[in-house]
């Protein structure tokens, strides 16, 4: 078990971002869960691509004692990271735009106070 | 002087860092098919040196140079770039987005096998795409943080 | 009520995740038949010494294209939601 740490460290970052959305009054608090959660998907996402003891995939400046394909780092969940970091950056924008537009509307953040339509 | 933004030593030091931050942005940009970096982190660096300038100015000062319909003209420039090489590549080798500059003598010189010191002028339509992308990363990211200052400068309780 | 009920699925939820870890492959061998593709050819095939750059813009450029239109329509969003209303 003591093999699979990084995953994990991913369960954990995760079960504290979904204990935040499910159990928080705030809206700020709600936003902060949401990128939480991001952040461990991009963990995760990363550390599905390591290989032991492996250098990045860069052949500016290599060490001449590496094996060309078995000591590097797989490249193409990194691609996928650096997709997802990009929409996290993009969503969080949105999501905090509704709240100052929403805190304008109604004159307070709890989501218990806001639940009827406003007359 | 306003009454926004912070004070004048303040002004004075980010006055001198935002070319170093722009030109450091710039390098990551253009280098992005030698070492690592690209179009996305050095939009994020570049993005970064325009909200320093936001927060030690103030919001109304910027707006007045640099409002978020010049930004908007930008970042769609860097978008038409992209899907313009993309649709050229179509027209020459029948599939979007192919790398059709390979053994030209623009951008296409094959670096040797193995390990070496990095060429700029290699890499075929991959240094076009990333400036593309930069200015799109750069222009979209501070016109976001402009307009969240300007709605919220002058409520003052 | 309600939160005894939330907090049971919760708990639910993070025993599927943890349950999960043992389908996974060991953390120091993943298998890796395309990546050693890419990573043997892209000096040939591209012309570029950054292979992370060269999967990001040439051989998924098309995911590239959509990232982009997404950060679009996120400023696109913004802007429609700071406009100034004119005061009729």
């Amino acid at each position: 078990m003591i093999y699979n740490l990084p995953f994990y460290a991913v369960i954990i970052i995760i079960a504290i971002g979904l204990y935040v959305i499910a159990f928080k009054r705030n809206l700020i608090k709600i936003a902060m869960g949401i990128t939480i959660i991001q952040s461990g998907v991009n963990l995760f996402l990363i550390t599905l691509g390591y290989r032991k003891d492996g250098l990045a995939p860069i052949y500016t400046h290599l060490p001449s004692q590496t094996s060309i394909p078995e000591g590097m780092v797989l490249p193409v969940p990194q691609a996928l990271t650096l997709t997802s970091i990009v929409i996290g950056v993009a969503v969080l924008a949105l999501i905090l735009s509704f709240i100052m537009a929403l805190y304008r509307e109604y004159g307070t953040l709890d989501t218990y106070k806001m639940r009827r339509l406003k007359e | 002087m306003n009454d926004e933004g912070l004070s004048l030593i303040v002004q004075n030091i980010v006055s001198l860092l935002f070319p170093l931050t722009l030109i450091f942005a710039f390098y990551i940009i253009i280098f992005g098919h030698v070492t690592p970096g690209g179009g996305f982190q050095g939009g994020a660096v570049g993005a970064s040196a325009v909200v320093m300038l936001i927060v030690a100015f103030g919001a109304k000062k910027i707006h007045g140079k640099m409002s978020h319909d010049n930004m908007s003209i930008f970042e769609s420039t860097g978008a038409l770039i992209f899907i313009l090489t993309g649709l050229i590549g179509l027209i020459v080798a029948s599939t979007f987005l192919s790398n059709f500059l390979v053994g030209e003598p623009l951008f296409g010189e094959i670096p040797p096998w193995g390990s070496n010191p990095g060429i700029l002028n290699s890499g075929g339509i991959l240094p076009i795409l990333n400036i593309a992308v930069g200015m799109k990363v750069i222009a979209g990211l501070s016109a976001i943080v402009l307009l969240m200052a300007l709605t919220m400068e002058g409520k003052k309780k | 009520m309600r939160k005894i009920l939330a907090f049971l699925f919760f708990i639910i939820f993070c025993g599927f995740l943890f349950f999960s870890v043992y389908e996974l492959h060991t953390f120091g061998n993943p298998p890796s038949d395309m990546d050693d593709y890419i990573i043997s050819n892209a000096q040939n095939q591209t012309g570029a010494n950054n292979a992370v750059t060269s999967v990001v813009f040439d051989y998924r450029g098309y995911d590239t294209l959509g990232e982009a239109t997404v950060l679009f329509t996120a400023i696109a969003g913004v802007m429609i939601l700071f406009r100034k209303r004119r005061e009729t």
